[in-house]
């Protein structure tokens, strides 16, 4: 069975129909790239499948178990799914390793020296061991967004949402962040990545799925997408991304 | 008629049917004002400030001083025109003679400014200075503020007490209001209604009020808990904790509870969303995300206007007199009665700014160090 199970999902922003029946699924140590163009519904996508948004219908699985508007079944869900965000969201009046520290410490009752020794390895390992006692506003984009990640792998989650995580960076930052991606995916990381990085979703991912106005036009392996889409908007918009330099 | 304000040294006349609104007379005027590198608003305020300089000074008793006044205006003028030099030597690189004559219409204008000021206070205190002479000796009679102080630096000391513990628990009720406040969910409507009608009626009530409530009000409805407090009798670092002292810091946390709570409630709604969506995101709880993310944002936030309230709550321990509370300001009049000065009070005045200036300095290097730490470019 699938690891992440989308059924049917409409989501409504009063009268504007967001996703309009959305079905895909990812499979575990699979990556899936969401590609579109702005406001095609990828973010919304990503928060309606670890219940920060309610949606209006269908349902969405994560191994096995459904998600429902119930703040404390979410809670427990939310320990399984890890999200980044395109602005980083740190916490700004925490050190780096306290943001690290606080859901596995808070969360999951990880004493404070677990959670701290969790936290330094993860650390390490991006190699800002360094910067442990920063304060986040202190780091460049790029640093922030790899705290923000290793601070949603801190929680050990079974799934990654990535939201345009490299959107915000300067360009000479998004490849560190890209790498750092990479490497999890060839770590067997699972991860639903909501990108404009088409190089990303073309080597990288298992499959891509193309949003276009709350629908799924197109999905399929990288090598099918990109070099023979079956859809002209899909047409259209790899010409654009690639006339504007995205590839 | 439009004052002309950014009508600077190097443009010409405004748009076309702006002129021939203006009279010849006044397109002249404006032309050579700023000729001369002045903004017509600036002559507007001098002449305006000349005018009432001159009243002043003929009304005065010593009117040649009046004339003195004339100085503030001349200053307004001359930083305006120092202003528009200076922006002048920008616009024309090399322009010694522009920068000779802005650094000297600056000098000028600030010994104008500053002549100015010195006769308005000059010439208040010498228009009153009978009238000054009785207010020395009513309020600042050094002889009855030091031989009062003991007394009234007794009740100050309860002041300080009372202050204290009030700070402490309005610190704890205005957070327990605002997360009722912000409680989800169907079943917490009542719980938001009171929080909201608690903020809304203590808020309005005039605080001596509601002292009156509290004090004399509480113990008459014969509650389980209030009526015990007629008993309670001890006293911690010689200061007395009676029912009265506790009614009083709970007449208090009552009305400034609810200032804080809404104070706490403007920093939560200024915490970003996304911040509760990363926490939320994380799996922490409502209440966690409250508690490590959004509040300790919040508060550091809205320090500067939680000491206002904490200063005035810390004035408003003198109210608690009405209610017969032996505190500072009770005891000052007291010996204000018996001695027919007022000097007793002034130094309650006193006790009250050393402790609050301080107070307010140091909160103020906290802040700094705190964003000095923790912001960048700082």
């Amino acid at each position: 069975m699938a690891l992440v199970e989308v059924r049917g999902v409409v989501k409504k922003f009063g009268d504007t129909t967001v996703l309009d029946g959305i079905d895909f699924e990812v499979d575990k140590h699979q990556v899936v790239c969401l590609i579109g163009a702005s406001g095609s519904g990828k973010s919304t996508l990503l928060r309606c499948i670890n219940g920060l948004e309610a949606t209006q219908a269908g349902t969405v699985t994560i191994d096995g178990r459904l998600v429902v508007q119930d703040d404390i079944k979410l809670n427990r869900l939310r320990r399984d799914v890890g999200i980044v965000f395109q602005a980083y969201n740190l916490f700004p009046h925490m050190t780096v390793i306290d943001n690290v520290m606080l859901a596995p410490n808070k969360v999951l009752h990880l004493s404070k020296s677990e959670a701290r020794e969790r936290a330094e390895e993860l650390l390490a390992r991006i190699g800002m061991s360094d910067k442990a006692k920063e304060y986040p506003d202190r780091l460049s984009g790029g640093q922030q967004q790899r705290v923000a990640i290793i601070r949603a792998l801190a929680m050990q989650p079974k799934v990654l949402l990535l939201d345009e995580i490299t959107s915000a960076l300067d360009p000479e930052l998004v490849n560190e962040v890209l790498l750092m991606m990479i490497e999890l995916a060839q770590q067997g990381m699972t991860m639903v990545v909501a990108t404009h990085e088409m190089s990303f979703a073309r080597d990288v991912a298992h499959k891509v799925c193309f949003l276009h106005s709350g629908h799924i036009l197109e999905e399929g392996p990288p090598q099918k997408i990109f070099t023979a889409p079956s859809h002209q908007r899909t047409t259209e918009f790899l010409r654009r991304t690639l006339e504007s330099g995205k590839l | 008629m439009a004052l002309d304000i950014d009508g600077g040294p190097g443009r010409e006349a405004g748009p076309l049917h702006r002129a021939d609104k203006d009279s010849r007379a006044v397109r002249d005027a404006k032309r050579s004002f700023r000729a001369m590198g002045l903004s017509a608003s600036a002559v507007g305020l001098a002449v305006v400030g000349g005018i009432l300089a001159i009243i002043s000074a003929l009304g005065s008793k010593i009117s040649f001083l009046g004339w003195f006044a004339l100085a503030l205006p001349v200053g307004i003028v001359a930083l305006s025109y120092a202003r528009r030099a200076e922006e002048r030597v920008v616009d024309v690189d090399g322009a010694v003679s522009d920068e000779r004559r802005s650094r000297r219409a600056r000098r000028v204008a600030v010994l104008a400014i500053t002549l100015g000021s010195i006769y308005l206070l000059v010439l208040a205190v010498w228009s009153s200075w009978d009238g000054f002479v009785d207010v020395a000796n009513t309020f600042f009679s050094w002889d009855n503020i030091s031989k009062s102080f003991p007394a009234v630096f007794e009740g100050f000391k309860l002041n300080i007490a009372i202050f204290i513990v009030a700070e402490i628990s309005v610190l704890i009720w205005a957070l327990i209001i605002v997360v009722m406040r912000q409680l989800p969910g169907r079943a917490a409507l009542p719980l938001r209604w009171i929080a909201v009608i608690y903020v809304d009626v203590f808020r309005g009530l005039p605080a001596i009020v509601t002292i009156y409530l509290v004090i004399f009000g509480l113990p008459l409805a014969d509650l389980p808990l209030i009526s015990d407090l007629e008993d309670v009798n001890f006293s911690v670092l010689g200061i007395q904790i009676d029912q009265l002292f506790i009614l009083g810091v709970l007449a208090l946390t009552l009305v400034y509870g609810a200032y804080v709570a809404e104070v706490y409630r403007s920093g939560i709604e200024s915490v970003h969303w996304s911040q509760s969506a990363a926490a939320r995101g994380l799996g922490l709880s409502q209440g966690k995300t409250l508690r490590f993310v959004v509040v300790p944002q919040a508060v550091r936030r809205v320090i500067p206007p939680l000491m206002n309230d904490f200063i005035g709550l810390q004035k408003d321990t003198a109210l608690l007199n009405v209610a017969g509370v032996l505190e500072g300001f009770n005891l000052a009049r007291i010996y204000a009665g018996n001695n027919f000065n007022l000097s007793s009070v002034t130094g309650l005045g006193i006790c009250f700014l050393v402790i609050t200036i301080p107070m307010t300095r140091f909160t103020d290097y906290l802040v700094r160090r705190d964003q000095r730490k923790t912001q960048a470019n700082s």
